[in-house]
């Protein structure tokens, strides 16, 4: 059980080069992947591969195997990948159906095209919205949401279709650091409760400091570094890949800099 | 009230669906069924084209008017009137000194004569025009857009077809909020677009431009959006509210497609004159 991803190559329909090179990359069930890189180094697309939306919605080409619990992703309709790998893309604002006139509608629109019983439906809307920490918005309209409350109904939306794993890309970008912790402790509950695998491209690296249990590091469509969190985060080469450390680790280094002895206590008083 | 459709009012019930989620609409015409005042604009502007045009158009129009003054959306038709208004003072213009054939002159203006002919001929033109743009938006007015995609989908149209009707309806108010955005960010950034007409038209491509091309690649990233939930899973959708549809509206319903079949028989038929 676990989305696979081996000697993966990809290309968008009409690019000449490939934007993604070479990528392995396994993500079990209630495990937390964090993945890093500057700009354009593939990290979207990563998602829409291992989604399996590219190619079979976007189109390219695909070389090497993606598989979804050890089906190959390229035989399975669009609406069989969302319920077994729900997909959040960075812009709050295309995520949204616009066709519904509150959030609760909004978030219950997935398993309403599911067509699951209402009972269901209504039970799944509350869960997801309960998940993330938004029931309030529940009656409000879409279309009138801040950027954050738009992300965090988009994450709501793809957690109603209960898919086995979670592939979001940025999805706090947008957020106050009120929001992101709250979505971030989200995520861990639900990666803990439901056994969902979460793949999650940030760039906030604390938080993935604090909840992811891999880190992947991207340069140039290729994985440059990976290992756990931990220690992975804290690799000097980190600054060089583009990708700015978690605070702490900053700050230990500055310590350490400045001649001023990094002791247990310090770090743990940090965190 | 069909079995399937007491099926699923009782299914939401049962399910505690939020009052707001069910909300029922209330008030004269704005309670009454999306698909009965669809069949009813059907048969007003079928009736306003094809019956002669001194007894359509204005039968029409009085129908559209007095149910609009009843339901209070008179303001609202008189917004879209006025929006109306170029293309039917243009009409009327246009028919009143140029309408070919035209031989008796009202009065001579220079080079110009308008006539008589000209002038019935664009009143009759303009006339249908506003009853057929009326009773389409009189529908527009005292439908919500859910209400109507919700009853489009309970009658079994397409899931894909109810999605473009709501992305159409819903694409003009995102539109010209976007548009805003977009002028106050040139302006932001020193374009002028208050003064004289020239001045302005030259700020028309620089708003049009990001508008238009920031949609069209919007579309791949809404596409895959929606795919990601299951929008084109095989079977029915679920339906979390159903607008009303009771006796009365069934009735006015088939009495309206009757109608309109019965307008167009005739016309068929030659007996409308």
């Amino acid at each position: 059980m676990a989305i696979e991803l081996s000697a993966v190559r990809y290309r968008y329909a009409g690019a000449s080069v490939f934007a993604l090179q070479s990528i392995d990359l396994r993500l079990e069930p209630g495990r937390v992947l964090g993945m890093v890189g500057a700009n354009e180094t593939g990290k979207s697309t990563v998602c829409l591969v291992a989604s399996g939306f590219a190619p079979r919605v976007v189109g390219g080409q695909l070389e090497g195997s993606v598989r979804i619990d050890g089906v190959e992703t390229a035989v399975l309709r669009p609406h069989e990948l969302a319920q077994r790998c729900g997909l959040l893309l960075q812009n709050a604002a295309t995520q949204l159906s616009n066709t519904t006139a509150t959030v609760f509608e909004e978030v219950g629109f997935g398993p309403c095209n599911l067509g699951l019983p209402v009972a269901e439906v209504v039970e799944r809307a509350w869960w997801a919205l309960g998940a993330v920490g938004i029931e309030k918005l529940a009656p409000r309209d879409p279309a009138r949401l801040s950027g954050g409350e738009g992300q965090l109904v988009a994450l709501a939306s793809v957690l109603a279709l209960r898919p086995r794993y979670l592939i979001l890309d940025e999805p706090m970008s947008e957020l106050d650091p009120a929001g992101t912790r709250l979505v971030a402790d989200a995520l861990v509950r639900v990666a803990a409760e439901t056994g969902a695998g979460v793949l999650l491209v940030e760039h906030k690296t604390d938080v993935l400091e604090r909840i992811a249990d891999e880190v992947m590091v991207l340069e140039r469509g290729a994985v440059a570094l990976a290992g756990a969190a931990a220690p992975t985060l804290a690799d000097p080469r980190m600054v060089e890949l583009g990708v700015e450390p978690p605070a702490r680790v900053r700050l230990e280094r500055g310590v350490r800099a400045s001649g001023v002895r990094w002791s247990d206590r310090l770090a743990e008083a940090v965190r | 009230m069909s079995a399937t459709h007491a099926a699923t009012e009782s299914a939401i019930a049962a399910a505690q669906v939020p009052d707001y989620v069910v909300r029922r609409p209330s008030g004269f015409y704005r309670s009454t069924n999306p698909g009965t005042k669809l069949a009813i604009a059907a048969l007003e502007v079928v009736a306003a084209f094809l019956l002669p045009g001194w007894i359509g158009p204005p039968v029409v129009l009085a129908a559209v008017l007095a149910t609009a003054a009843v339901a209070r959306r008179l303001r609202g038709l008189a917004a879209f009137g006025l929006a109306a208004s170029p293309i039917v003072g243009s009409i009327l213009l246009i028919n009143l000194f140029l309408l070919p054939g035209a031989t008796d002159p009202i009065t001579r203006l220079g080079p110009l004569a308008p006539t008589w002919s000209g002038l019935w001929f664009g009143l009759q033109t303009t006339a249908r025009l506003l009853a057929f743009s009326s009773a389409i938006a009189l529908v527009y007015l005292t439908t919500a857009v859910d209400d109507l995609l919700a009853d489009l989908s309970r009658r079994g149209l397409g899931r894909r077809a109810v999605f473009v009707v709501g992305a159409a309806v819903q694409m003009v108010p995102l539109t010209i909020e976007r548009a805003g955005e977009i002028l106050d960010a040139q302006r932001a950034r020193g374009m002028d677009t208050e003064g004289r007409f020239w001045r302005r038209a030259r700020g028309v491509l620089p708003l049009a431009a990001p508008v238009v091309f920031g949609a069209l690649t919007e579309v791949e990233e809404r596409t895959m959006a929606l795919e990601a939930r299951a929008f084109s899973a095989p079977g029915r959708k679920t339906l979390l509210r159903t607008p009303a549809d009771g006796r009365a509206d069934r009735v006015l319903r088939w009495v309206a497609l009757l109608a309109l079949a019965v307008v167009v028989g005739l016309r068929i038929a030659g007996r409308l004159g």
